[in-house]
């Protein structure tokens, strides 16, 4: 945006919102936010205590695996829809249905399968980031430009080259599909350790809340958003190094 | 000239791409579909390879009799309170949001990356402190439904006038339409069906964020069937009440998407 | 800038005509650092119709853009009917290239939008429209909407839309590179005949040189990075009877040889 003839960057909108941020804090405008210098003033303690480290690292854990499941299985789930037409019949309903469900309902009946532990978060993540992935899989598969593959027919490709052709051409959608897997993945190591409420996240989520800590508990909030926005950015540039050949297919 | 012009689609990629995915198959294999996954829940409820997982049949006439007794419309009465009142206000303030972010540079600039923040970040983690400030009742429920619904309200609405085609725009230009007639007649028309598909996505974000609400806040509703029906161990109770909502959710969203489809038809193909 | 006639022109003689759309030393930089336009000195006649040919890179939209008043020149002038152009006017209408068409009305709404936008009521606009809807060729169609119709059939809609405001000046923009062949040289020979019908001023952006040749009284060729001037060419071809004729034409067929020869320099 320009102002005055003069180029404002993005990042200061940021800025911005961080001074009413402060200055509603400041004269407790509003009950919710107190003012931004406390939740940064807060940010060494919560990240100095053990029960820190300790959310952490179950976070972390439990997000890599159930991400790590949901991209082998997403992948695989999409190849097989994208290949065999039957299978695409009977799974693409329940693909869509659950990629629009309220999948937070489902995390009780996670939680008695799996009980109160990181198990569940791991499921949890696994279910809120598998659907897309396998739907952008399947619709990189079964975009693949058929002039391509009737190149690799007339050449004499094997099934595993031409299988390679198919994966290499879908790797823009599924990247794409990755990276929303991505967002939705962190959306689920949230909810889900708010739910079982007793590990990670959550039980630190609880602390704050019983003891008042209005900044300490922004200071987490924090630090999930900055996870979830950082991981974000990393995928967008790996997917803008695919991107130029994504944009030469048409 | 005209080459890069053409290439780029404008509407949405991956939404519209699951849209289309999902209409083309015929009913009969979404019969045989849902037969398939029925049938695997109840073998696996048979199995009792969980003390806690009933059968499909056993689910069924626990859902019937919640329906008969009246327990299970009186929950949804209360469900539907904050998720109604949640969805108008995401509607209101989203569409009017986005659409003065996608017509005006300052807007853009000082609102889309709250909303982008919003959209990417996990909202879920604010509800407890909603709850901490708000205490347990409708204020902090609708909050919770609003904060998961409005982004992609707004940023859809957005991206919609965004996406409108600039020789459209150009084209009322070169008939001196005035700014208002170029937004009334050109920009939100054109703006509609991805407008549309964003109130879809936003109210299935809605849904999630009432149970959610009703889970981590106080149990009200349907999510008092669901953690009352757990805590005393009636668990065909409790997943009826869930498969209840998780299938309310997914028909409303599909009638709406049936709804879209009929409404902008002749656009889906373009001009 | 080289102005050469290298077929007489006979109507030299006849008084001159009178020029209705001025330039006058337009230049245009995209960006402080891309020069697309560079002193564009040109006048267009009343009741001409005039060619802008060049290859891709030329500026030859961006030049009718700015005659339209779409987008503004860096600096230069540009006069219709004596007055400085500052935007879109009354005396102008546009033929977009990628024909414009708004998918939700149908082919009546959108030919009288142009009417609409002026505030003209509602019956007298769609009994001006449905005239020139069935102008075009496209009687019996008023109730389709874009999506039902080819490619060809859309751009008329778009022809009838700029028709129906009843403009001085009639700009097209490519207005047949998104039809196929057939469709295109029926679109140019009924264009032929419109203009004997309608007494208008017509601009018209083409790479095509046969098609310059085939329609046009004047054609100003633009050469690429800068775009300028670089030879005006009057055809002197008689366009009445059988228009499959003109194709068959020496004339024809020698002119576009020669301005094949001249533009091939600047093909890469």
């Amino acid at each position: 945006m320009e102002l005055y003839g003069v180029k404002v960057p993005k990042s200061a909108a940021l800025l911005v919102w961080i001074a009413l941020w402060e200055f509603v804090g400041r004269f407790e405008l509003l009950l919710l936010f107190p003012p931004f210098s406390e939740v940064v003033m807060a940010l060494p303690e919560v990240i100095g205590t053990p029960s820190f480290l300790e959310a952490a690292r179950i976070t972390l854990l439990s997000y890599l695996g159930g991400l790590g499941l949901a991209v082998v299985v997403g992948i695989a789930l999409g190849l097989l829809m994208g290949l065999v037409r039957r299978a695409d019949q009977i799974l693409n309903m329940w693909v869509n249905i659950f990629l629009s469900a309220p999948l937070s309902a489902l995390v009780p009946v996670i939680m008695i399968l799996f009980g109160m532990g990181m198990p569940t978060v791991i499921a949890t993540v696994f279910m809120f980031a598998v659907w897309i992935i396998a739907l952008d899989t399947r619709a990189g598969v079964v975009h693949t430009s058929q002039s391509l593959l009737e190149m690799g027919t007339s050449f004499g490709a094997s099934r595993t080259q031409q299988l390679k052709l198919i994966l290499l051409s879908a790797l823009p959608e599924i990247l794409a599909g990755i990276r929303l897997g991505v967002v939705r993945g962190v959306k689920g190591v949230v909810i889900g350790q708010l739910l079982v409420s007793i590990i990670g996240v959550g039980a630190l989520f609880s602390l704050y809340s019983q003891n008042f800590l209005m900044a300490h508990f922004w200071a987490l909030i924090l630090i999930l958003f900055a996870f979830a926005l950082g991981l974000a950015e990393l995928i967008n540039r790996l997917e803008e190094r695919v991107e130029y050949y994504a944009g030469n297919r048409a | 000239m005209p080459a890069d012009q053409t290439a780029h689609s404008p509407v949405a990629g991956v939404t519209s791409r699951w849209i289309s995915a999902v209409s083309d198959v015929p009913a009969i294999w979404k019969i045989l579909s849902l037969a398939i996954l029925f049938a695997a829940w109840e073998i696996g409820g048979r199995t009792n390879f969980n003390w806690a997982f009933p059968t499909f049949l056993e689910t069924m006439a626990a859902l019937w009799e919640m329906i008969a007794d009246g327990s299970m419309g009186a929950a949804y009465l209360r469900t539907l309170e904050p998720l109604v009142i949640g969805l108008v206000i995401s509607l209101v303030i989203g569409v009017s949001a986005g659409v003065a972010m996608g017509l005006r540079k300052d807007a853009e600039w000082l609102t889309l990356p709250i909303f982008i923040t919003m959209q990417a970040a996990p909202m879920a983690a604010l509800i407890p402190l909603i709850t901490f400030v708000y205490g347990i009742g409708l204020t902090s429920k609708v909050l919770a439904v609003v904060m998961l619904s409005m982004p992609v309200i707004a940023i859809n609405s957005y991206k919609a006038v965004r996406n409108v085609p600039q020789s459209l725009v150009h084209m009322c230009h070169s008939f001196m339409g005035s700014r208002r007639q170029q937004i009334l007649t050109v920009i939100l028309p054109a703006a509609s069906p991805m407008m549309f598909a964003g109130i879809r996505l936003g109210i299935a974000e809605g849904f999630s964020g009432v149970v959610l609400a009703e889970l981590l806040i106080t149990p009200t509703g349907i999510g008092d069937l669901i953690t009352f029906n757990r805590s005393i161990a009636k668990f065909p109770h409790m997943y009826a009440a869930i498969f209840s909502i998780v299938a309310l959710a997914v028909i409303t969203v599909s009638l709406l998407h049936r709804l879209e489809v009929t409404l902008f038809r002749p656009e889906k193909r373009g001009a | 800038m080289t102005m050469t006639h290298p077929i007489p022109d006979p109507e030299d003689a006849a008084p001159v005509a009178s020029a209705i759309i001025e330039v006058e030393g337009i230049h245009k930089i995209y960006n402080g650092a891309v020069t697309a336009l560079e002193n564009i000195h040109l006048e267009f006649n009343r009741g001409e119709l005039t060619s802008l040919l060049g290859p891709s890179g030329c500026g030859k939209t961006t030049l009718l853009k700015i005659l339209a008043g779409l987008l503004k020149p860096t600096s230069g002038e540009v006069r219709v009917n004596g007055k400085p152009v500052t935007g879109p006017g009354p005396e102008r209408a546009f033929v977009f290239q990628d024909f414009a068409l708004m998918p939700w009305a149908t082919v009546l709404r959108n030919a009288s939008y142009g009417l609409e936008l002026q505030g003209v009521g509602k019956r007298e606009r769609e009994d001006r429209a449905r005239h020139y809807v069935a102008e075009v060729g496209l009687a019996g169609f008023e109730d389709k909407y874009p999506h039902e119709l080819s490619g060809g059939m859309r751009q008329r809609v778009g022809l009838a839309r700029a028709l129906a405001v009843n403009a001085d000046v009639l700009m097209m923009d490519e207005p047949f590179s998104a039809v196929d062949e057939q469709t295109r040289r029926k679109f140019q020979e009924d264009l032929i005949r419109l203009r004997e019908i309608e007494q208008k001023t017509f601009i018209l952006v083409t790479h095509s040189i046969e098609e310059a040749v085939y329609l046009s009284d004047r054609i100003v060729l633009l050469s690429p990075r800068p775009g300028r001037v670089s030879q005006i060419v009057t055809p002197n071809i008689d366009r009445h009877g059988d228009p499959e004729a003109i194709r068959r034409n020496p004339e024809y067929l020698d002119l576009i040889d020669d301005i094949w020869a001249g533009l091939r320099d600047y093909v890469e």
